[in-house]
């Protein structure tokens, strides 16, 4: 097939970027997106263009590198499923395809469709994590953990810290990915200790980076490839609360 | 100059060797481990365990990944589970059992003093990670879940749904960002490492490109650890992640360090198979799917292009159960990749091209039920059918072989260090624990073995006893290493040619998947070394790298890289033409049993091929290591 694509092109995050017209012929529908994209690149290397820089590298959807937004859609129309995953079946011959890249102030473009997502580092740095040194851990089996509650942090979990939810949101919230981290721990006895100190300067340092607040719209899990539940939001503020009128010991 | 390789394997039994070890190793007071300054490259599992452990003990350490997050390293895309000898299930696991499968899955071309260790330590890992947090699989009353594996007879694979190895490394990744808050890890993401830095003959810095801004620059330390992962890339098409590469292993065997058995690629049976020439990877579909799938190919070789659905069950050959009755369809990896090769190679093989055979939950979804079935599965069969369109509860997975995994790499001795002093290997950027095969659910144990509890006992015993002076990285060493980096991606930049650096990736990988594949045979591989050289030699003199070396060019990476293959995979090549026997997953075509089984020639080959750069590939130096075998006695594998 045949499709339009409007890209966004961006030297670096100084330049001011636009929208650029590329015509794709013989699509095959057994492509994925991203081998779509090769075949633009291979094409515009051949006519002495530079490539179209965008970020990838499993492409079987699990290591949260590929980014995208997709006729306005953070990973594109498929439900569950990132940008490396989509495969072009979904499209039919004459579409006009809009590729953009996340748009948050906290995420600074990089190159064309390439963005800066360091700030879910420093998030994770605060608080993403249970204080034991490798070597203190007790046998894995001396403490039994209710399966709904081991299934529960698994849910969350599974956040793979793309930044979907971010580009969906019209406050630029973070708050799925950081109530993703504070789920998980917050269903598991491991993570009782440090739980509401967590929830404190992970919150902290989401606000201080520039990310919104959640407004409820759930535009977050409607796009989050890995279908993180809203819920996780909620246990992040109910923690959150408490933290803050009770302390956090 | 030949080397003589040590491999300081511990005396004494086999069962003591690591604890005497772990005795003798030198420690560092612990007020001196500060002054130690320790680089890391590479944060999958094996380099963020010990960049975190080696952290937490108190020494320096500066990390390195080229992905934008050290969350993002290629570990995270395991699937099945990880080992470990807890015997939880009462099924007559063991630490010696725990050995003895890895050793003959391996098919006796590992050392048995390493794989002794990685057994006995694989107990801790799922301790460590429980403790952080890590949400394994769970029974009802609690306790962990385990499932069986290829290869095994015992259920000792750990699981966290079909993402463990996401799981495995995000706990890893949650202690390694604990050690950067607290500010004991300084942390570089979008870094690629270009050259290792040799002072005194020992390792003490790398060369880095800042991969957004160009900048190149040299880093200083008390040690180096490559934990740079496998070279599967170099048949282009694999299941490994796109930015995987053999670049910081290569450059370190330029300077020195050997590179052992590069032949030892793993192919996986079970990945989606490809669908056209614009294919960039292959999905690989876990293992554990081998534990209710029924492998079948038709009978008939005029049944191939009929729907599945209209097979009968009489006209289907379930070759895996007919030819392994006692293993069926958990045979190890290297040997169900041979035979469905040899199902498709007789005409039996189903989808286009006929490069394919059929994985069937038919019956598992008779027995379980579609929802037990989901539980287990789920997540998988969405993944297949967002590829294929085809629904794996209704129809048959169709599945091919793929490169996977790579067993070779550098060589490193019982501390898992190289023979250049101070340049420490770990996980799969080294040789060191599979001999010449990897059993399923073994990798994630090993990469995790080698950076929570053996890389930092072993480093202190180098760093208390290197006795090195203090660099500061602007010595003569690192301004002609950063010239020479720059220089070399200049001359990148000015090739000027009219090919995309991918079109020689693909050039390169398609002969290599054709000569050095899953068969290989000595003509094919004298072929594939004739032309390997040229290939290269138009590369650079035709290659095209557009843009400029001061920006975030993702043309310039893609093309340093493939240079690298491009030398890399000759090596690999004369491996496999040396290496005159048949062994895991190294099938030489004309080493096999009347039943086409590997045939292994333990009188010429028990040993490591370890090569030494000579300034070309093709003129590269074999130096071997004798494996000695004092537990486990050498048979012929079988699964029958």
């Amino acid at each position: 097939m045949n499709l339009t694509l409007k890209v966004w092109r961006q030297k670096n995050a100084q330049a001011a970027g636009a929208f650029v017209d590329y015509a794709m012929s013989d699509v095959s529908p057994d492509m994925s997106f991203l081998e779509m994209l090769d075949g633009l690149n291979e094409t515009l290397q051949a006519k002495g263009q530079e490539p179209v820089a965008f970020d990838h590298d499993c492409r079987e959807g699990i290591c949260g590198t590929c980014s995208l937004v997709i006729n306005g859609i953070p990973h594109g129309p498929d439900r569950a499923t990132t940008t490396c995953q989509l495969h072009m079946r979904k499209f039919k011959a004459g579409d006009v395809i809009t590729i953009e890249p996340w748009r948050a102030a906290p995420f600074a473009v990089i190159r064309d469709l390439v963005v800066d997502r360091g700030a879910f580092e420093r998030i994770q740095r605060r608080g993403g994590f249970v204080s034991v040194g490798t070597g203190h851990a007790p046998d894995a089996n001396a403490m039994a953990i209710p399966k709904r509650q081991a299934d529960l942090a698994m849910d969350a979990a599974q956040c793979i810290g793309c930044g979907a939810c971010v580009a969906a949101c019209k406050n630029a919230s973070a708050m799925l990915f950081v109530g993703a981290k504070v789920s998980q721990y917050a269903h598991l006895p491991q993570g009782q200790p440090e739980r509401f100190r967590r929830v404190l300067a992970m919150v902290e340092q989401h606000d201080a980076e520039g990310f919104g607040a959640c407004t409820n719209y759930q535009e977050c899990e409607a796009v989050c490839p890995k279908e993180i539940s809203v819920r996780v939001i909620g246990e992040m503020n109910r923690d959150y609360l408490r933290a803050v009128l009770v302390g956090v010991e | 100059m030949t080397l003589t390789l040590q491999a300081k394997i511990p005396s004494g039994p086999l069962q003591g060797k690591w604890d005497k070890h772990k005795f003798e190793c030198k420690l560092v007071n612990p007020a001196n481990k500060r002054k130690f300054n320790i680089i890391v490259v590479g944060t999958g599992l094996a380099g963020a365990s010990a960049a975190a452990s080696l952290a937490e003990l108190g020494y320096n350490v500066r990390a390195f990944c080229f992905q934008d997050s050290a969350r993002r390293a290629h570990s995270i895309a395991a699937q099945g589970g990880i080992n470990a000898a807890k015997n939880y299930q009462n099924d007559g696991d063991s630490v010696y059992r725990l050995f003895y499968d890895t050793i003959k899955g391996g098919d006796y071309r590992s050392r048995e003093a390493n794989v002794y260790r990685l057994a006995q330590v694989s107990v801790n890992i799922i301790d460590q990670c429980v403790a952080q947090g890590v949400p394994f699989a769970r029974e009802y009353g609690g306790t962990l879940a385990n499932r069986s594996f290829g290869g095994a007879q015992v259920s000792r694979t750990f699981y966290a749904r079909g993402q463990t190895g996401q799981q495995l490394l995000l706990g890893a990744y949650s202690a390694l960002s604990r050690q950067i808050g607290l500010g004991t890890v300084a942390m570089h993401e979008r870094h690629e490492m270009l050259d290792l830095v040799l002072v005194d003959g020992h390792a003490r810095g790398i060369v880095t490109r800042d991969l957004v801004s160009g900048a190149i620059d040299a880093w200083a330390a008390d040690a180096v650890v490559l934990a740079t992962g496998g070279y599967g890339n170099v048949f282009f098409l694999s299941t490994n992640a796109q930015g995987c590469n053999v670049t910081a292993t290569w450059r370190a065997h330029k300077k020195g360090a050997l590179f052992a058995n590069p032949c030892y690629t793993q192919i996986h049976p079970t990945c989606i198979p490809r669908s056209g020439d614009h294919q960039s990877k292959l999905t690989l579909m876990s293992e554990s799917l081998r534990n209710d799938g029924r492998v079948w190919v038709p009978k008939d070789a005029s049944d191939t292009g009929k729907k599945p659905a209209d097979i009968a069950e009489a006209d289907r050959d379930y070759y895996l159960e007919r030819m392994y009755p006692s293993f069926g369809n958990l045979v190890p990896r290297d040997i169900a990749s041979r035979a469905a090769k040899r199902m498709c190679d007789d005409g039996k093989g189903v989808g286009p091209g006929g490069l394919g055979v059929y994985l069937d939950f038919g019956d598992a979804v008779k027995r379980l039920g579609t929802e037990i079935v989901g539980e287990r599965y789920g997540n998988l069969f969405e993944m297949y059918q967002r590829i294929t369109d085809d629904s794996p509860y209704q129809t048959p997975m169709r599945i091919y072989p793929a490169v996977h995994y790579t067993m070779g790499g550098l060589w490193v001795d019982y501390n898992l260090m190289s023979n250049v002093q101070g340049l420490h290997v770990i996980g799969e950027a080294n040789f060191s624990d599979h001999g010449a095969n990897r059993l399923g659910a073994s990798a994630l144990m090993q990469g995790l073995a080698d950076g929570y509890f053996v890389l930092p006992y072993t480093v202190g015993q180098y760093l208390a006893t290197s006795n090195q002076k203090k660099l500061t990285g602007s010595e003569s060493e690192f301004t002609t290493a950063v010239a020479a980096t720059k220089a070399r991606i200049g001359q990148l930049l000015a090739i000027g040619g009219k090919r995309s650096p991918s079109s020689f990736h693909k050039e390169l990988g398609l002969l290599l998947w054709d000569k050095c594949g899953m068969g290989r045979n000595a003509a094919g591989l004298q072929q594939a070394l004739a032309k390997i050289p040229s290939i290269r030699e138009e590369f650079w003199g035709n290659c095209n790298v557009l843009g400029d070396g001061d920006s975030y060019n993702v043309a310039l990476e893609k093309a340093g890289r493939v240079a690298d293959f491009l030398e890399f995979g000759e090596l690999m090549c004369k491996d496999a033409l040396e290496r005159n026997e048949s062994c895991g997953g190294h099938f030489r075509e004309e080493f096999q049993s009347e039943g086409g089984e590997a045939q292994r020639d333990d009188d010429n080959y028990t040993h490591v091929s370890a090569w030494q750069y000579t300034g070309d590939p093709a003129t590269a130096v074999l130096i071997k290591e004798p494996l000695i075998f004092e537990e486990v006695h050498p048979s012929t594998r079988s699964y029958k």
